[in-house]
């Protein structure tokens, strides 16, 4: 065969078939999606809401769980949005060229994808063995573990990208380190922080495997966080795996749920950090 | 950061010009080394909680496959081949379709919509993997089981080589199928990855290459993607690292035996769903065992996820 051809022939393939590669994968993401709308929407209804998990085959809804993790997700945020804005800012404004400033930089990368599972177990050794049981904020400090590198990861990057010359205006007019990031640089990076917090959120808001050993879970509404706490993920898990109907449709609705909020979140986020982007 | 050295004055007079700036900077400094605490904490915790296990069994623990808690003799061997076969079929699924998706994306998809659909899955890549791990056991692994394995097991001579691979309860919970929805799992996260690599190319040198008068095909194969061959090798073993540790999409699906697997349509286990399982009912040796098994995932994992941030250098994924 005459090489030119050859060539183009092998082109035409190599363009099919990364078509089709992009029309399976998109459909296998489509059909999850559709599986997980016609599945999830025969469960929610107002019960839904106003209702707790109920026993096997009687009527019930989710309303401790969304609660549980709303507080959950809520406390952990605190925790990693404190904890990562200020471990953002070192790396970007104090120590981050040191070499214990690549140290933390690279170990935050791992914790990053560190698989979550690990943090439910050392949140377990170090905070539901000592404290005696599971509680909710033991599973509060699990999720906040997990955000906490992003956060520190995307305000470390936003922190970077703003003008050396906001600094060298503080500096200018007298003012210490702490005011010029607190007044100038914060301020200006504010949009991109948020993004980052966001971000975290919806990573966290997800997660099953380290609520499965330090949150545990609840069948009742609790607002005591000393106690074992009911959360979506954690209510999801044990229904889907019942061969009970009325439980099965409940973790569909949960599951829904759960991803009408993340993708909620997530394009939040997005747009925030775009509004930033095109000023 | 180049200011950072202009920063340098004692700390005395850093309180007498505003005593919060101080304070500031020990706050930040001890948010980092909580960073650093953590991960330390992580290890001590792995290595003290599963102590009584890996004293007890030593290298054993790693290489033989019982686990049995009315005897209390446990070995790893089962769950650390199952996660390791797991992890490395779903990459092989799901590489070469990510890598055609990204290159559909930048090269051949009309821009009009290319956009929409890389959002659309950049935004997949965030679904929680409980949903992806309830899709495998509600609606794949029945299909799986009807269409798949019923029709193999049928036809096939239970002696032969493939016989003897594709051997299994025609449940639809294997290894396979779990490998199957952790690959699509991971494929909304590395594609949008390797979109954004590919992206990150200046134009002018995809243009010499078309000016030499290569195909398509031969852009793609020669030019670009050995341009950005680190980048993408980073992101392949960050992609492997979240196969390796994903806990809820594989439980779900892969059925939680403990045999060794020996086919791909055997039910199986991996560490992270192993702990998962049996984590609450655990006492004593068994949850020693347990917690070992979270070192082993542990020391997997950070050997992987550090080659891969060092691939990946300054790069932000």
């Amino acid at each position: 065969m005459d090489r030119a051809l050859r060539r183009k022939l092998l082109n035409q393939a190599f363009v099919v078939v990364c078509t089709g590669a992009a029309l399976i994968a998109l459909a296998a993401l489509a059909l999850i999606m559709f599986s997980l709308f016609t599945k999830g929407m025969g469960g929610v209804d107002v019960m839904l809401f106003t209702a707790d998990t109920p026993a096997p085959d009687s009527p019930g809804g989710l309303r401790n769980a969304i609660v549980g993790s709303i507080m959950m997700c809520s406390v952990a945020m605190l925790i990693a949005v404190v904890i990562g804005v200020l471990a953002g800012t070192w790396l970007a404004e104090i120590g981050g060229s040191s070499p214990y400033g690549h140290v933390v930089r690279f170990l935050n990368d791992v914790l990053l994808s560190a698989p979550s599972i690990l943090i439910g177990l050392f949140v377990y050794w170090w905070v539901v063995v000592p404290m005696g049981g599971f509680s909710g904020w033991a599973g509060a400090i699990a999720l906040g573990i997990l955000a906490t590198p992003i956060v520190t990861r995307t305000t470390e990057d936003i922190l970077n990208l703003q003008p050396n010359a906001l600094r060298e205006a503080g500096m200018a007019l007298g003012a210490s380190q702490w005011v010029t990031v607190k007044s100038i640089i914060w301020r200006a990076a504010g949009a991109g922080m948020l993004t980052g917090g966001l971000l975290g959120f919806a990573r966290i808001s997800g997660e099953t495997a380290p609520l499965l050993f330090t949150a545990l879970n609840n069948q009742f509404l609790s607002f005591d966080m000393s106690k074992p706490f009911a959360s979506l993920p954690g209510a999801i898990y044990p229904f889907a795996m019942s061969p009970y109907d009325t439980w099965n449709t409940l973790a569909w609705a949960g599951a829904l749920l759960i991803t009408l909020a993340v993708l909620g979140v997530n394009i939040l986020g997005r747009w925030l950090a775009r509004d930033k982007d095109h000023k | 950061m180049s200011l950072q050295s202009a920063r340098q004055s004692s700390f005395l007079a850093r309180f007498l010009a505003d005593p919060a700036d101080p304070i500031f900077r020990s706050l930040a400094f001890a948010a980092a080394t909580m960073l650093l605490v953590t991960l330390g904490g992580l290890i001590i915790a792995l290595i003290i909680g599963g102590w009584p296990a890996l004293s007890k069994f030593g290298l054993s623990f790693l290489f033989t496959n019982s686990w049995n808690p009315v005897t209390e003799v446990y070995g790893a061997a089962g769950p650390i081949v199952g996660t390791l076969i797991t992890a490395l079929l779903s990459l092989a699924i799901a590489l070469p379709i990510a890598v055609c998706v990204s290159v559909f994306l930048t090269q051949y998809c009309p821009k009009v919509i290319a956009q929409p659909i890389s959002t659309a899955i950049e935004l997949l890549a965030g679904i929680p993997s409980i949903v992806y791990g309830m899709w495998g056991l509600f609606v794949f692994a029945p299909w799986f089981a009807k269409t798949v394995q019923l029709p193999i097991l049928t036809n096939l001579d239970p002696e032969s080589f493939w016989g003897k691979l594709l051997s299994g309860v025609p449940n639809g919970a294997n290894i396979f199928t779990a490998s199957i929805v952790l690959a699509i799992m991971i494929l909304p996260y590395m594609a949008a990855v390797f979109r954004e690599l590919f992206r990150s190319i200046p134009p002018h040198v995809r243009e010499a290459a078309f000016g030499l008068g290569c195909t398509s095909f031969e852009v793609v194969g020669s030019v670009l993607i050995p341009y950005v061959k680190k980048g993408m090798i980073g992101v392949v073993m960050l992609g492997f690292g979240r196969a390796l540790g994903e806990t809820m999409a594989v439980t779900f699906i892969i059925g939680n035996s403990h045999r060794f697997p020996d086919s791909l349509f055997a039910s199986g286990s991996t560490l992270a769903s192993t702990i998962a399982n049996e984590f609450n009912e655990a006492q004593g040796l068994h949850l020693a065992s347990l917690i070992g098994l979270g070192l082993v995932l542990f020391l997997i994992t950070f050997i992987v996820l550090a080659i891969a941030r060092t691939l990946l250098s300054s790069q932000r994924y």
